[in-house]
């Protein structure tokens, strides 16, 4: 190789290394299989923030869990490891976020969760490198339990499938309702056949039905509990009935009941930004998931704003500050660094041709998380 | 427990146990025939799924929408065998489960590409929805009921194509020796693209029959397709008779387990601890059947090879 290729490869590896992000983010999500459509939400929405600030010296990694835990291990490790994150997030599931956001925040990184916060990681596990900026995993159950109570229903049957966040929903609901239930069931984890449970629910002599099933184990119970001559009030969290669901389960949701954190009808300015801003760049409605991920993104960009990651102690200080405009309205982190915020429930209804839901009421205000206390730090 | 809703989950249970059959039918049929093991059997439902959802979103017929779902997943099936599978007959198993694997893979992310991956929309046609109320007070919902049906009637047309058709002959003949049936002037390789087809039509028509009470979405296939595995392994690989008292065991196991365990262990511990370890228990139960069976008779119930 003569000088002159020499120096010009040298100089060319010099213009792709000053090119190079100064921030890197790596995301992890579902992007196939059965719960593809909530990690897809919660990329394009969290993409939408970043395109929007247009930050050419953020970079972003999105790879694919295919909802596997070994899967996210292999992928948070990598991007550890080789690809030098600063930064992870995405995640959906609770069970995938058990085995990566430990092990994440123990090496320095932090983790912003757009969607799972299982109870454990927000009580005695709580790291000062976790933020969550979804909610805490019991909270959208603990409004339909306000609103199960507030309506005096005696007797509900409550179901959840068994993982830590189905275990979380279940506790959840019952610390807020308090009362008698009919029955207590878990199902399997991706269970698509609901008719045993609905023989229950039907036998049980409840007078009203709280489940917590996302993403396609949603859609099957509600057809099948549609047909099967069952009726009773229905209510949940809002993941079992967001946008993607309650296309394919269509008039079977009418008129059912939702504990949710996040709306489209939120009325402030942020969200009727980013409500419009996501159908127009992706042309349909964006779920709470995309929300979820839009918030994450502002956030860290709001952050950014302050600090390096690289300086942690003033990155976290300017992560926990929270000055961004979330699309929920009034938002801030608990001493567990969870966030405290109203919680609403919400109605499936009919615009047009399109199911989605709308505010009724407020359920629980400026709620903050139930293991806040089990956190050591504050 | 009361009785009524025993029967209730014991119909469930046959419920559940026919649309397995299904599944497994074309497994075992494929897998004795062929001696082929087809991974890709669970995408072959996912199409028949597809098509019938996407024809009866465009027609909004129900019986058409079937239709296309038979054809969409034999001609997927054959076009399949034609393409792949033709090439792995010679090789050993470990070949045939990474090309099958890898058909998995292409299928679901083309799936992915045509139809997105938000789940569709298919309902039951209007005229099998609600529920009957059978003798002795049990409320079920007609189309759960109707599935019954289907699948009974599909285990009879198997028997009779099997037992009594020069079809069957053929087939029969073929998973005994297959040197033979060439020599004697059977077209060994057209009577596999059938077989192929005929076990892939089975699996796209349990896509769409199931998929009018399920999620219609990418990947809906693979759960399906390791019951149906462990179906043909307690019922003996390659025998149809095996593969519906197979479904039938495991599909009742499967109901009954989810509802009485944690009933079970409801005599020992409160019910929110009974009801998460009685599910987790009951989850296995299937598995806890087959290593039974298999000690029992190591080559399933009704399995000829050794």
């Amino acid at each position: 190789m003569s000088m002159k290729t020499l120096l010009a490869a040298a100089s060319l590896v010099a213009m792709a290394a000053s090119a190079q992000a100064e921030v890197k983010i790596g995301m992890i999500t579902t992007l196939s299989g059965g719960g593809a459509s909530l990690g897809i939400d919660t990329r394009d929405g969290f993409m939408l923030a970043m395109e929007a600030a247009g930050r050419d010296d953020v970079e972003v990694i999105i790879e694919d869990d295919q909802r596997k835990p070994d899967v996210a291990v292999q992928l948070a490790d990598k991007m550890i490891q080789s690809e030098k994150v600063d930064i992870l997030t995405g995640i959906v599931w609770s069970n995938l976020a058990m085995a990566v956001v430990p092990a994440a925040t123990a090496q320095g990184k932090f983790y912003l969760s757009t969607n799972a916060a299982p109870a454990q990681l927000a009580g005695r596990g709580c790291n000062p490198n976790y933020f969550s900026v979804s909610y805490q995993n019991d909270n959208l159950h603990e409004a339909a339990g306000a609103y199960a109570k507030s309506e005096g229903y005696t007797n509900p049957f409550i179901m959840a499938p068994n993982y830590p966040a189905g275990q979380d929903s279940l506790n959840g609901f019952k610390r807020f309702y308090g009362g008698e239930l009919a029955g207590e069931v878990y199902t399997k984890l991706g269970q698509t056949d609901y008719a045993a449970e609905i023989a229950q629910i039907r036998a049980s002599g409840a007078d009203s039905i709280f489940f917590f099933l996302p993403g396609g184990m949603g859609i099957s119970f509600l057809k099948q509990y549609a047909d099967s001559g069952v009726d009773l009030p229905v209510m949940g969290p809002a993941f079992s009935f967001d946008q993607a669901i309650l296309q394919a389960v269509g008039e079977a949701a009418m008129g059912v009941k939702n504990g949710s954190n996040w709306s489209k009808d939120l009325d402030n300015a942020a969200n009727a930004a980013f409500v419009s801003g996501f159908e127009e760049t992706y042309g349909r409605l964006p779920s709470l998931y995309a929300a979820y991920g839009y918030d994450t993104a502002n956030l860290l960009l709001s952050a950014l704003d302050v600090a390096e990651p690289s300086d942690a102690e003033a990155f976290r200080a300017a992560l926990k500050a929270a000055e961004f405009d979330s699309v929920r309205g009034e938002f801030s982190f608990d001493t567990n660094q969870h966030p405290i915020q109203d919680i609403y429930i919400r109605e499936v209804i009919k615009e047009g041709e399109v199911y989605t839901n709308k505010i009724v009421a407020t359920a629980i205000e400026d709620r903050s998380s139930a293991y806040v206390d089990e956190c050591s730090m504050n | 427990m009361s009785p009524i809703l025993l029967a209730e989950q014991v119909l469930n249970g046959l419920q559940s146990g026919v649309m397995l059959f299904l599944m497994a039918a074309g497994l075992t049929l494929i897998f004795g025939v062929m001696g082929l093991i087809n991974l890709a059997h669970g995408s072959l439902y996912m199409i028949g799924a597809f098509a019938a959802a996407a024809v009866a979103g465009a027609t909004g017929s129900f019986a058409l929408a079937l239709v296309a779902a038979l054809a969409a997943a034999a001609a997927a099936g054959a076009l399949i065998e034609l393409l792949v599978i033709r090439r792995l007959y010679a090789r050993d198993h470990l070949d045939q489960v990474l090309a099958t694997f890898a058909l998995i893979l292409i299928l679901s992310e083309g799936t992915r590409w045509l139809f997105g991956s938000f789940p569709l929309y298919l309902n039951m046609p209007a005229g099998l929805s609600g529920t009957v109320t059978l003798p002795g007070g049990i409320v079920y919902p007609v189309y759960r009921l109707a599935l019954i049906a289907v699948g009974i009637a599909v285990a009879l047309g198997l028997w009779w194509l099997n037992a009594r058709t020069r079809l069957g002959i053929r087939i029969r003949a073929g998973e005994n020796d297959r040197e033979m049936i060439a020599a004697l002037g059977v077209d060994i390789s057209k009577l596999y693209t059938l077989v192929f087809a005929i076990g892939a039509a089975l699996a796209g028509l349990a896509g769409a029959l199931v998929g009018a009470i399920q999620s219609v979405q990418v990947g809906m296939g693979e759960p399906v397709l390791i019951l149906a595995f462990v179906v043909i392994v307690i019922g003996g690989i390659g025998s149809i008779k095996g593969a519906l008292i197979g479904a039938l065991l495991v599909g009742l196991t499967d109901t009954l387990g989810g509802v009485l365990l944690p009933e079970l262990f409801k005599l020992f511990t409160d019910p929110a601890s009974a009801a998460a370890t009685g599910s987790a228990f009951a989850s296995m139960a299937i598995y806890v059947l087959m290593a039974g069976v298999l000690i029992w008779r190591p080559t399933g119930l009704f399995g000829a090879r050794t």
